[in-house]
């Protein structure tokens, strides 16, 4: 008898679980609301990406055209394939010290996986993540990107 | 009311009148011929469209939708590309069968049309044993499919193909048996008995419980026998690369696709029919204007729509379930769906015995 009553329960247990799956994907067919696909080439001025999405690395300028990156190239030792390369300088502070300041930020968008360990190690959060993937161009050497722009300098009051 | 058999009616009396009736007969089965593969070629095209629509909304995509409006042209385009493309045949395949299975599998897929009754009076071929001529010739298809996976002269097209036919020989036993379940209530295996003993309503609601168990096995057993998820070990993609049609291409591809297709459509009109009416309007026992309102909708409509929801669920099944291994599939047909559907034949043997259903 106990034989009978597991197969039974077996059977109705089955079948339970088999409802539940197609409850779900039931659910989905019958709103159509919820579809994810992006037509994108169609909806490129109203494409949403998510708040995380990881495009190119880029430094953000101010109105003054200052950024906030010290040159303490902790990035270009984070980074694990040698995307980041950092050329400094030693500025002259007004009281006549010399001081270490950025030169020169040179990112190759071409090496980059977009890992985001250069972002994490800035202790000044100097660089950020664009949420830009359209990257193509006809000549590779366009890839090899300096990010900090001419004639700026280092924001006031950032060590 | 609209029906289709005045028009049959209409056109057999015109060709009577106007040849012999030896070019009559002719004439005539040319025309099935050329509504039968329209049919075929019509249903091919909108059921690979309404796989493929179905499957994305569950998975909350899109689906196609570049090709005309809604993606509608899709699959006549990519019928197009199939046409045009190489029918090659291997090196060391076996010629002869290798070029035949084809269309042995879609030989078969047409001899199950001819009992089918579209509406009322609009039947290829109201033959008395009906029901055991579908049961008969679909259990054919499996020498179709073997024949490709033999001469194919590939280890994933042999093996596909030997799955493919454990799988049809066990799964043709549970579904003749629900089938038989309806012809004992029915008490006829000809189609068109059966579709009029459901003149006050249809089987799945007249046989309680047991008709509504046998139309669940019925559903599962005609999804394995037709090779789709979640049964689909004859091909599974991951392991044998595509099964039995692994080195078809072409044309020749096109046709082993297309009969999937209509296989599943013939397997979900017999459902439709035996438990659903077929083109039966749903009716209510003696709900006179109730039946009445439901007679002006015409009976191809009904059928139509009853096989459509039907292939609607089995498609349903295979974007839901995960696919079985060879040892459950067996498993799940010989001690659970075998005996269930033993059980459940002879509770409506006692049902139809003693008359308790409607």
């Amino acid at each position: 008898m106990a034989f009978i009553k597991q197969y039974i329960s077996e059977v109705f247990g089955a079948v339970r679980s088999l409802w539940k799956g197609m409850r779900t994907t039931g659910r989905y067919f019958v709103r159509p609301k919820e579809i994810i696909t992006q037509q994108y080439p169609d909806n490129r001025d109203t494409l949403v990406l998510p708040e995380r999405f990881r495009g190119e690395v880029v430094m953000p300028h101010d109105e003054n055209n200052e950024h906030a990156c010290t040159g303490c190239t902790a990035c270009e030792l984070a980074c694990p394939n040698g995307t980041i390369k950092i050329i400094t300088k030693f500025d002259i502070t007004p009281e006549g010290k010399k001081k270490k300041a950025l030169d020169t930020f040179i990112y190759h968008l071409e090496l980059c996986t977009m890992c985001n360990l250069c972002i994490e190690a800035c202790p000044t959060d100097a660089i950020k993540m664009a949420k830009n993937f359209e990257h193509s161009v006809y000549d590779r050497s366009k890839l090899t990107k300096r990010l900090n722009k001419p004639g700026s300098k280092i924001r006031e009051g950032i060590e | 009311m609209f029906s289709l058999e005045s028009i049959t009616n209409a056109v057999q009396d015109w060709l009577n009148a106007n040849f012999s009736p030896m070019w009559a007969l002719i004439i005539q089965c040319a025309i099935v011929i050329l509504l039968a593969m329209g049919l075929f070629a019509t249903l091919g095209l909108v059921l690979v469209l309404m796989e493929r629509k179905v499957a994305a909304h569950m998975q909350i995509r899109l689906g196609p939708n570049r090709v005309g409006p809604k993606g509608m042209f899709q699959t006549a385009a990519d019928t197009l590309k199939l046409i045009m493309k190489e029918g090659l045949t291997p090196e060391g395949a076996d010629k002869l069968l290798f070029n035949l299975a084809p269309f042995v599998v879609m030989i078969v897929s047409m001899l199950l049309l001819a009992p089918l009754a579209f509406s009322n009076g609009f039947q290829l071929w109201d033959l008395n044993i009906g029901v055991l001529f579908i049961s008969a010739v679909s259990s054919v298809s499996v020498i179709g499919i073997l024949m490709a996976g033999w001469a194919s002269n590939n280890k994933y097209s042999l093996l596909g193909a030997m799955r493919s036919g454990a799988q049809i020989v066990s799964y043709e036993l549970s579904a003749g048996l629900s089938i038989i379940s309806i012809v004992v209530l029915a008490g006829s295996l000809q189609i068109s008995d059966i579709i009029n003993s459901q003149q006050d309503g249809w089987w799945i609601f007249k046989g309680h419980i047991p008709a509504i168990i046998s139309f669940v096995i019925f559903i599962i057993a005609v999804t394995a026998e037709t090779n789709r998820a979640p049964f689909d070990l004859a091909e599974a993609e991951s392991e044998l690369t595509a099964g039995f049609h692994t080195e078809y291409s072409g044309m020749k591809f096109a046709l082993f696709f297309l009969a999937e297709y209509i296989n599943i459509f013939i397997a979900c009109a017999i459902g439709a029919t035996l438990f659903l009416g077929g083109w039966m309007p749903l009716h209510i026992g003696h709900w006179q204007a109730f039946n009445h309102v439901m007679d002006y909708i015409p009976g191809v409509v009904w059928f139509f729509g009853k096989t459509f929801f039907l292939i609607f669920v089995i498609m349903w099944f295979r974007w839901t379930f995960p696919r079985l291994r060879i040892d459950q599939l067996l498993n799940l047909e010989w001690k659970y769906l075998l005996p269930i559907s033993l059980f459940n034949l002879l509770l409506v043997t006692l049902i139809a015995i003693m008359g308790w259903h409607f």
